[in-house]
């Protein structure tokens, strides 16, 4: 086993899969010459050229247009948005173009592309860079949304997204670029849909993906302290979704927490909660709770930042009142 | 180097109070990156030092009632409007007393009354929003001008082209300032612009245009200013490119390896703080005059700094106030 970080993760798969297959290329700002604006495409210019690791300018709605027309005609773009806050210039492509081509098409168009980038709450950045987008376009259906907490899901969800004929919307979170973990030296994917039991537990599931993993899995550790078990589902992708997973885990814990980074109001842990009751309600000991980011924009200021965040006191506060 | 030597006392005092200003800038972004290096301030700190002369002279050409929208690198453009540094380091340091009350950080400066209408996050879609200032000043019958900066990056936006267009068509009082460092980030120029000269684009808007460097603050003020009356007599807008250069990184957290040592010292020679201060000795202002000023910017700098410090964070009550505004 090798120890990656997340973005060297990330690193690794794309490099694999463009080794492979001619057709796919990189293309976004600062991806080559400034070796990626949080490094996560470094070398990769020197590896594969600049036919295939493409500076843009500052033109969202162009590049994402960009790369949906060469995936109508047969390339498989990797569309790399600095942050997922300046998708929202391109989102008419990404959802009026992407997420419909291969529908209204009837299936004449299949859209192999990936969009892919840094997302969530950075440091203290403000309103405007700090935001959590995977329930925006997890609603867009056509879209597939993969979001990896870890180095080893990092890496082989990235390559099932590369491979998938479908757009994905995959998020990193820039807080987790330097994280480490195990990445097996052997080459592997992750399917896409398939959610993973991070912590095995009896009393309460919680349900969570990307950085909101190290929120449960602090608030479990300080949990089990105090004798109660927590079970982690980590769905890692949201479409598709591993729901049997999350059923199967509440039949034995009979009561569910989601955990999520972004707001709260028809956040995708809504619709979590909202299949939980609908097709596990006889195991339910208790309503399906939340714990958000907080429903109003992110402040600057240090301590509203950290008000405004999820963390592990939150989770566990919430847990312990569940089993009270 | 040609020096415009200020001849008489009027334009002796001009050049005082810009040279005044951009020190004001300069060492409140110097007291600022030592306030970031020790993690006082957080987020993303976008530095205007080297700018400076753009944003005086520019926003010198303004009366009160004008407007300014400003991008992420917005401190210079809120200390030349005459904003109180006390206010702006405090919000750089996250606290209540900040300008936007703490929530808006480095890149978010707003002030109301001074019609600072914000720094703004997002590459280039501040523009559209400056051309819609500029329609309510039109609409509203008053003779407000907008004035707009941006990068040479952001005139590849499509806002800055749907703005422009809609500006044009319909005569707004709005003056669109690319300030041209010749970097996006990491992009030279050459690598983002089919044509490098962006206010070139001007005629694709059948807009007037005007190109000036952007080293010697009193002519930025003058071109500035004569885009302005015409914005104000009605007759619509003007795309002024201001060449001029960043002597940092494009944040605090980039150490700019994309340029050479050699290019950043040609550029450093003409500095514009260096030019002013040379013009001003040249047309009889004493070096002592000068660094006694230097030394009162200075004192005024760390009293902001000192407040900023000392300042309280806002109230955990803020989190859930001004999502909504409140009723009146
Ligand atoms: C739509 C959008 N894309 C990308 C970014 C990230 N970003 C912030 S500043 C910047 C460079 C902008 O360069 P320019 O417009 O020339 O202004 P300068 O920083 O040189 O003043 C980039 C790419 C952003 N904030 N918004």
């Amino acid at each position: 086993m090798a120890i990656l970080t997340y973005r060297e993760a990330l690193n690794r798969a794309m490099v694999e899969e463009m080794e492979k297959d001619l057709s796919i290329y990189l293309m976004g700002e600062e991806v080559g010459h400034y070796q990626g604006a949080y490094k996560v495409s470094q070398g990769m210019l020197d590896k594969f050229g600049e036919e295939r690791v493409i500076d843009t300018p500052i033109s969202e709605n162009g590049f994402a247009g960009i790369g949906v027309g060469s995936a109508m005609v047969g390339l498989r773009p990797i569309i790399e948005f600095m942050t997922w806050n300046f998708s929202l210039v391109a989102i008419d492509q990404i959802i009026n173009s992407a997420a419909k081509m291969n529908y209204m098409s009837g299936g004449q168009f299949p859209m192999p592309i990936v969009f892919r980038g840094a997302g969530g709450a950075g440091g203290r950045l403000g309103a405007q860079h700090s935001q959590a987008f995977e329930s925006w376009y997890a609603h867009c259906p056509g879209l597939k949304v993969v979001c990896p907490a870890t180095p080893k899901d990092a890496y082989g969800l990235l390559k099932s997204s590369i491979r998938d004929n479908n757009p994905t919307i995959f998020i990193e979170s820039e807080v987790l670029y330097g994280s480490k973990g195990e990445v097996p030296e052997q080459e592997f994917t992750i399917p896409l849909g398939l959610g993973e039991i991070k912590r095995k537990g009896t009393d309460i599931t919680l349900v969570t993906w990307s950085r909101a993993l190290g929120f449960a899995e602090e608030a479990a550790g300080i949990l089990e302290k105090e004798g109660i078990s927590v079970e982690i589902v980590d769905l890692r992708s949201l479409r598709p979704l591993d729901e049997n997973l999350i059923y199967e885990s509440v039949k034995k814990t009979n009561r569910a927490v989601v955990v999520e980074e972004g707001w709260p109001v028809a956040g995708f842990g809504a619709q979590i909660a909202y299949l939980i009751q609908k097709n596990a309600f006889s195991y339910l000991d208790h309503p399906v709770e939340r714990v958000t980011q907080m429903d109003v924009p992110m402040s600057y200021a240090a301590n509203l930042e950290r008000l405004s965040l999820p963390n592990a006191t939150r989770v566990a506060d919430t847990i312990r009142e569940m089993l009270q | 180097m040609v020096f415009s030597i200020p001849k008489d006392s009027q334009s002796v005092s001009e050049l005082k109070e810009f040279y005044r200003q951009m020190v004001l800038i300069r060492k409140f972004e110097e007291a600022a990156a030592k306030a970031y290096s020790v993690g006082k301030i957080g987020g993303f700190l976008h530095l205007y030092i080297g700018q400076e002369a753009v944003g005086v002279g520019s926003i010198a050409a303004l009366t009160p009632k004008d407007y300014i929208v400003s991008t992420y690198r917005d401190h210079g453009h809120a200390l030349a409007r005459g904003l109180n540094p006390k206010p702006l380091m405090a919000e750089l340091f996250g606290k209540g007393t900040g300008i936007s009350k703490g929530n808006g950080g480095s890149m978010h400066f707003f002030d109301r009354n001074a019609h600072f209408m914000g720094g703004h996050g997002i590459v280039g879609g501040h523009i559209s929003l400056a051309a819609g200032i500029a329609f309510a000043s039109k609409y509203k019958k008053e003779d407000s001008v907008t004035i707009c900066f941006f990068g040479e990056g952001a005139a590849n936006i499509g806002s800055f082209h749907e703005g422009l267009n809609l500006a044009a068509i319909w005569k707004l009082p709005v003056v669109f300032i690319c300030e041209n460092n010749h970097y996006a980030m990491g992009t030279p120029e050459y690598r983002a612009l089919a044509v490098k000269d962006v206010s070139v684009r001007a005629y694709a808007y059948d807009m007037a245009r005007d190109h000036i460097e952007g080293d010697e603050v009193r002519k930025v003020k003058d071109h500035v200013q004569v885009a302005v009356e015409r914005a104000r007599r009605g007759e619509g807008p003007t795309l002024i490119e201001v060449s001029t250069y960043r002597f940092r990184g494009h944040s605090m957290s980039d150490p700019a390896k994309y340029r050479t040592k050699e290019e950043l010292e040609a550029y450093k020679k003409k500095d514009p703080l260096m030019r002013a201060r040379h013009e001003l000795e040249l047309g009889g202002i004493k070096t002592e005059e000068l660094d006694k000023m230097d030394l009162e910017i200075q004192s005024q700098i760390d009293e902001a700094y000192q407040y900023a410090e000392t300042s309280p964070e806002p109230p955990l009550s803020q989190l859930h106030k001004y999502v909504y505004a409140e009723d009146k």
